[in-house]
């Protein structure tokens, strides 16, 4: 195990140099990464004159934001009242990444709570009384198998979930997000974790999505959210982690994805961003450097024998200098950039990539790379699916394990439903 | 508030119900509380009407992302007929204020289908983009209104105004790609050496602009970079003027093409490639040390002769 409590790599005399090279032409994308650069740039400066101690990670802080949340919100949260079951996995994933165990009541009463953002008709909705949606239904049932009780594992009724997935299943292999609604590629991702933990996978539910997301992929060598878009950090690792659970990683271009993700590391910041010459945000460490975890099995599995056997092909220390240095509200949460608000979507994926960039490997091989102060370690966000644990489901894996075990005891149900039709056309009833 | 309206007096609110013991509870303001209470009660009674149309527009305001509600507006819009022309001008105000967000885009789209009409798509979008230049929502949208519909003939004059504007947008960049696949191809040797040129010409101006290296290596990968006659020679003249870690990055892509499709000259270019590897591992793209590296091991293993490659590996 290795600690780095002194040389930070952002206080090397090399780091300047790293700034952004405009080339005497000014635009609005070279404007805005040099006000983010100068906004790092007095964040470490006054970080090398106050503090004496190694970067830390300030965890009572996090606890207090996370635990008071868990219960409470302000009104700033209205915009989140369609995501509900979001908020129980972003702060429920953070406590078990902060090992800070949730009291028996609560995770009984979040288990109430999401019985009742079930539907009738099969998935989970964004509150009680909402329409299903995959992405809320993805986090519930993450959220649900982080709590890991018996009382949790059962509030998901699995036929209905079935027959939800099939209804929102497209004719091309995707899936629309809820009935009537959008297409893009978090959908399979979402639709794969659920199925696959729950054990409700069927020949047919997943015909044609593989060939669907493999269209998602660009020249640019990451995945767009649909085909023809953007490569995008968020859309990328949905489609990758989709292919994973799906055995069908070999079907995309892994060396151009590889080539992709590697190069959306801010040479500067540390920190990863969403998009070619777009701006670095805390969120990313998760989103991208968590597809370097999923490709280095995928590049094994496949046979290359040149990989390394300590590290990830990213800067672990720099990811982990920008978490610590740059996204913490020292009131607790984190954040995607100086400047900006905490949120418990932040407060999630920062701490899930600092997990990421602190542990190296699966089961059998584990290096770690802390840095600043051995406290800071974070539990692993691995999860097994077979041998090899990588951040596919994004819950520890224990709780991965522990799930998928429990649920393939029972049968796959078998499903009532044919494919939905188009989602285009809209319904004149509504679930 | 709807609870003291004489018009609405008929309808029994229906509180949300979160349970004795709630999590994650939003303390909704009075007015949110209030409208979502009727919003529930006309969900519970399947009610379509005016009033509830008009209510749907108050949910819409107080969260546009309840997916709910806008599903259900589309519902009231069709049983009541309503003028799909009023709702485009809605939608429009609703995208202006909140242009970052799914439903108001899927709506959009939802009506433009239903009219038949895409008349307005594009000059709509390019007053977006105009805003930022790159939300992902608004070029998602865009592209759906050209194929949908076979606009594309404007679109390329509309993108090199962008790049004009912004040579770095990346989402230009990639709007490019999608009009000429999607109409002339990369095929025909006259469009690929123009964008070829096109793209050289970006480079020159502004050398450390990621965006159109990437290009310049996606329009050519498919056919191979060391196939192209002349660009080896082009860019190791840049090399000196012009000279930054994308650059030396597509060399790397160059040799390691090369590697891939000839037979001849492989211990040169090889070290070549590895020289550029570790160049660009140790100084200049030491953020991607880890990948330089790996690139490197792979070149060695791939194409290095037995005896070459276990040292080499075995140093770096």
């Amino acid at each position: 195990m290795e600690s780095v409590s002194s040389p930070l790599r952002c206080f090397g005399e090399c780091h300047t140099a790293e700034k952004y090279t405009d080339d005497g032409v000014e635009t609005v994308t070279s404007v805005e990464q040099r006000k983010v650069e100068r906004s790092i740039q007095e964040v470490v400066s006054v970080y090398k004159q106050i503090h004496s101690l190694p970067p830390t990670l300030l965890r009572d802080q996090h606890y207090q934001y996370l635990k008071k949340g868990l219960r409470h919100l302000s009104d700033a949260y209205e915009c989140l009242d369609a995501s509900r079951p979001w908020l129980c996995y972003w702060i429920l994933h953070s406590l078990e990444l902060l090992e800070e165990p949730v009291p028996t009541a609560i995770a009984s009463d979040v288990c109430k709570f999401l019985a009742r953002c079930q539907s009738p008709t099969g998935g989970f909705a964004g509150g009680p009384c909402q329409a299903a949606h995959l992405a809320p239904t993805y986090a519930a049932v993450n959220a649900l198998c982080i709590i890991g009780t018996q009382e949790a594992y059962n509030i998901i009724d699995r036929e209905k979930l079935l027959s939800f997935l099939f209804s929102v299943k497209q004719p091309d292999g995707s899936f629309v997000m809820h009935i009537g609604g959008e297409v893009d590629v978090r959908s399979t991702y979402c639709a794969a974790s659920v199925a696959s933990l729950t054990n409700i996978m069927t020949p047919t539910l997943f015909q044609d999505t593989p060939t669907w997301i493999v269209s998602c992929q660009n020249w640019e060598g990451g995945l767009g959210g649909v085909p023809g878009l953007e490569a995008h950090g968020g859309y990328t690792f949905c489609g990758m982690a989709a292919m994973v659970i799906l055995g069908k990683e070999h079907m995309l271009d892994l060396k151009s994805l590889l080539r992709w993700v590697a190069s959306r590391q801010m040479r500067y910041e540390g920190g990863f961003q969403g998009r070619c010459n777009k701006l670095v945000d805390g969120c990313y460490s998760f989103w991208q450097a968590g597809l370097l975890p999923l490709l280095h099995r995928a590049l094994f599995k496949g046979g290359d024998s040149t990989l390394s056997l300590q590290k990830w092909m990213f800067e672990q220390q720099a990811l982990q200098e920008y978490i610590l240095l740059c996204c913490q509200n020292p009131a607790g949460g984190l954040l995607d950039k100086p400047g900006k608000s905490r949120d418990f979507y932040h407060t999630c994926y920062c701490l899930s990539g600092l997990s990421v960039a602190q542990h190296f490997g699966n089961m059998d091989l584990h290096h770690e790379l802390i840095v600043g102060r051995e406290e800071n370690r974070l539990v692993i966000v691995f999860s097994s699916l077979q041998a090899p644990s990588h951040p596919v489901y994004n819950i520890c894996p224990e709780k991965v394990a522990q799930a998928i075990q429990h649920f393939h005891q029972l049968p796959v149900p078998v499903p009532a439903q044919k494919e939905g039709s188009s989602a285009c056309n809209t319904t004149t009833d509504h679930s | 508030m709807y609870r003291d309206r004489k018009e609405w007096a008929d309808l029994e609110p229906v509180p949300q119900d979160d349970g004795p013991n709630p999590v994650v509870k939003i303390a909704y303001s009075d007015k949110f509380t209030d409208v979502y209470d009727y919003f529930r009660a006309l969900l519970k009674n399947d009610e379509k009407s005016d009033r509830a149309l008009l209510l749907t527009a108050e949910a819409i305001e107080l969260n546009a992302a309840n997916y709910t509600v806008w599903h259900y507006r589309r519902v009231l819009l069709q049983a009541l007929e309503k003028d799909l022309r009023e709702e485009m001008r809605y939608i429009t105000a609703i995208i202006e204020d909140q242009p970052k967000n799914y439903q108001v885009w899927h709506h959009r789209r939802m009506v433009v289908e239903w009219l038949n009409d895409p008349s307005e798509e594009l000059e709509f979008i390019a007053e977006i983009l105009s805003q930022d230049a790159k939300n992902y929502h608004a070029w998602q949208h865009r592209q759906w209104v050209i194929k949908e519909y076979k606009l594309w003939d404007s679109e390329l004059e509309y993108v090199e105004q962008l790049l004009e504007e912004d040579v770095r947008n990346n989402s230009a960049w990639n709007q490019r790609h999608y009009i000429i696949s999607h109409t002339t191809g990369y095929s025909d040797p006259a469009i690929l050496n123009r964008e070829v040129q096109y793209s050289l010409k970006q480079i020159k101006k502004a050398p450390h602009n990621e965006s159109v290296w990437n290009y310049l290596k996606g329009i050519l990968q498919d056919l191979g970079l060391s196939s192209h006659p002349g660009l080896l020679e082009q860019i190791l003249e840049l090399k000196e003027t012009h000279c930054s870690p994308y650059l030396l990055g597509f060399l790397v892509d160059i040799y390691e093409d090369f590697l891939e499709n000839t037979l001849e000259h492989h211990e040169e270019v090889l070290s070549k490639a590895l020289e550029l590897c570790e160049l660009l591992a140790r100084e200049k793209d030491t953020i991607r040390r880890e990948y330089w590296s790996y690139v490197g091991r792979s070149l060695q293993t791939k194409y290095g002769s037995t005896s070459n490659r276990l040292i080499w590996i075995h140093s770096h």
